[in-house]
């Protein structure tokens, strides 16, 4: 049963963590129906300029004086280069193909996906990088339970970052613009929604959100890899599609209920697997159900 | 005219900028809590200078000043296709034929392996072509099949001591079993969700190679994998057999330039017949190919099935070479190659697959000191192919034949 809770309390760390890079891919595929293979690379780039940040401010000794600020610098710089990186990719990779063949945008954005993972490695070495271990050390413990203050700080800080792009979402003006912008971009046009700025806008929370992911990824499991962001990237595809493609709240839960299973399915089937059961899960969500949980009809170009 | 120069360059300007603040916080923040700019100006001015080139041979090409070159250019490569065309297809083939045959006899060692990798490659490519050129679906695991094919062999091989011509078509069979587990689930669905989840399909079977100790040896691989071997008559004391083994480079590269040509063959004769013709309704449009009476589950299946088995033969070749497989040959990475390998060349030509396959291969061992700029320039490459030239180098020439015939 402690182990039972324990691995919930794992579970739903990681699962919010996808849920964070889900956002993005349900969010890009809402505007411009596009897989956004590049995704996972937006991630990654997340954590490296996240470990860049955090160490350079360990160089300059703020790292002990002011923690909280460094922290949040670190996660508002790498956010930021993240959303600024996927506004540039859109506006050169993909813009000039949203009208040509799906297909065309699909192998652009392995293009762009190869060529960041390739530039990561290239400017910041072949091997893992690491984070600054002293942060975060201990936890609470409850018998023999226990929660690490880190693992606390992500889900807390997931927590936020939902709702707050919840609000944007679904309060604000600007979150109004984006779901018309996904449902009808001749009409939102009329009625003067700019919907290169709304895709723009789209990609940079997108990447944002993966770039918080990467830090939190990178703090987690200590150290940071060119190559991380292919197999969080397809796990979290597979949470958006499980919640249903373009439905935001839908990755939301997608991302925690693979975060769950892989966790679950790692503690009491085999570890060695772990990797298989989102994949699994995309296959029989695909097979019997493809709308997903929350999903709304597609028409049939989709599935 | 002006205006539009105008705008490209400030495009330009602008995504020069932007590249110019995204290296900076990779190149110039470091971990002792210094700043530096040299570095990242250094990489942005090559960078720059090396855009600049290709940016003004570009505008000088797009306004005609290049005329006096381009034109001769494009005059003899048409005068070419003509030749070609009106000589009777025979002549050219056997010439391609000899010179493919006489090709170890001419080179080293080294660009007969570099063959042998292409004649391998051709024949996943064309796999992957009636998958993904025929029939629409792109596939992103068609690397998994390959790997089938190849620990097939090897474990057959290395537990049961089973020779290669029993297991060449046991490699076969077994991807194509593995190409029907894979497709009949999926194959319901299209597009992009196709694409993820042949995907997921290929991941797992890597990660099954490299977990199931027992079978696979795992990330260890399998060791020791025998080469073909073919029985040889012997005319000594008596007319007897013995197995000659094959060890030698260029006897390997007949058996895959012959396992080449036969796919080559293959496919050529699907792409001409009744189930390609199906398979290119279905691509074209998949409701209205379902109202015309055509079985587009089984077809696609098919699709799927036969891409799987070339994949497959290839694979076995690949373990009997290699004499060593691991999982590392079968990722991700590698299906993402065969399927641009097969978008460079245009979807759907045979000639132009085959033509990516030699240019994917061959310039990055041309380029071999480049080694670690090789996978970013490949990424850049298929960029700008599909914002330049989305439909290949060579694009499918069928309306042209039909309009001859009628």
């Amino acid at each position: 049963m402690d182990s039972f809770i324990q691995q919930l309390i794992n579970g739903i760390t990681l699962g919010g963590i996808y849920a964070l890079i889900a956002l993005g891919y349900t969010m890009v595929y809402g505007v411009i129906q596009l897989i956004n293979f590049a995704h996972g690379e937006f991630f990654a780039a997340g954590g490296y300029v996240g470990v860049i940040f955090l160490s350079f401010f360990t160089g300059l000794g703020y790292m002990e004086t002011h923690p909280i600020f460094c922290l949040t610098a670190s996660f508002a710089l790498a956010m930021m280069y993240c959303a600024y990186l996927a506004i540039g990719v859109e506006k050169i990779a993909y813009k000039p193909l949203r009208k040509e063949a799906r297909l065309a945008a699909l192998l652009s954005a392995l293009g762009v996906s190869i060529f960041l993972s390739n530039g990561l490695m290239l400017t910041q070495g072949v091997y893992d990088k690491a984070y600054p271990s002293e942060l975060f050390q201990g936890g609470f413990s409850f018998g023999i339970i226990t929660i690490g203050y880190l693992q606390v700080l992500i889900v807390c800080l997931t927590g936020a970052l939902l709702v707050a792009l919840n609000l944007l979402v679904f309060k604000t003006k600007i979150g109004m613009a984006m779901r018309a912008t996904a449902q009808d971009k001749t009409m939102s046009a009329l009625v003067a929604i700019g919907s290169n700025k709304i895709i723009s806008l789209t990609f940079g929370i997108g990447a944002g959100l993966a770039a918080a992911a990467g830090i939190m990824v990178g703090l987690y499991y200590g150290s940071v890899r060119y190559d991380m962001g292919f197999l969080p990237g397809i796990k979290a595809f597979s949470a958006a599609v499980l919640g249903g493609i373009g439905n935001i709240t839908g990755a939301m839960l997608g991302g925690l209920i693979i975060g769950m299973v892989e966790i679950f399915g790692a503690g009491y089937i085999s570890g060695e697997y772990k990797d298989v059961f989102a994949f699994i899960i995309l296959i029989g969500v695909l097979y019997f159900k493809p709308t997903g949980i929350m999903g709304e009809n597609i028409d049939d170009t989709r599935v | 005219m002006i205006q539009e120069f105008k705008k490209i360059w400030k495009q330009y300007a602008i995504t020069m900028l932007w590249l110019l603040g995204l290296l900076w916080p990779l190149l110039g923040i470091h971990p002792d809590g210094t700043i530096s700019f040299k570095q990242t100006i250094t990489v942005w001015l090559y960078i720059l200078s090396g855009t600049f080139i290709c940016f003004i041979i570009y505008i000088i090409n797009s306004s005609g000043n290049l005329k006096f070159f381009t034109e001769p250019v494009v005059n003899t490569s048409e005068k070419l296709n003509n030749m070609v065309q009106n000589m009777p297809s025979w002549i050219w083939k056997s010439v391609l034929l000899i010179g493919a045959v006489l090709y170890p006899l001419l080179t080293g060692r080294y660009p007969t392996d570099v063959a042998i990798n292409v004649l391998l490659y051709i024949c996943l490519g064309l796999g992957l072509y009636v998958v993904a050129g025929l029939a629409g679906m792109l596939d992103l695991g068609h690397i998994a099949f390959y790997g089938v094919g190849a620990y097939t062999y090897a474990i057959l091989n290395v537990r049961y001591g089973i020779g290669f011509w029993v297991c060449f078509p046991l490699a076969g069979l077994s991807a194509c079993i593995a190409g029907c587990i894979v497709g009949y689930p999926t194959l319901r669905m299209r597009g992009d969700y196709l694409a993820i989840v042949t995907l997921g399909f290929g991941e797992i079977v890597r990660i099954i190679l490299n977990n199931w100790m027992s079978l696979t040896n795992g990330p260890n691989g399998i060791l020791g994998v025998k080469t073909i071997g073919i029985l040889r008559p012997v005319m000594e004391n008596g007319f007897s057999f013995e197995i000659f083994w094959v060890k030698k480079l260029e006897y390997f590269y007949y058996f895959a330039l012959v396992l080449a040509i036969l796919t080559i063959i293959a496919v050529t004769r699907i792409n001409f017949s009744r189930i390609g013709r199906a398979l290119e309704a279905i691509r074209e449009d998949e409701t209205a190919a379902e109202l015309m009476g055509v079985n587009t589950f089984y077809y696609k299946l098919l699709a799927y099935a036969m891409g799987a088995v070339f994949a497959g033969f290839a694979g076995a070749l690949f373990a009997a070479r290699m004499k060593f497989v691991s999982p590392e040959s079968f990722t991700f990475l590698e299906s993402v190659m065969v399927l641009s390998m097969v978008v460079l060349g245009g979807m759907s030509s045979i000639p132009g697959i085959i033509l990516g396959v030699i240019a994917l291969i061959v310039l990055p061992e041309v380029f071999r000191e480049l080694e670690s700029y090789r996978m970013l320039v490949f990424g850049l490459t298929m960029i700008i192919m599909m914002l330049f030239r989305p439909s290949g180098l060579i694009a499918a020439k069928r309306k042209k034949m039909m309009e001859k015939k009628s």
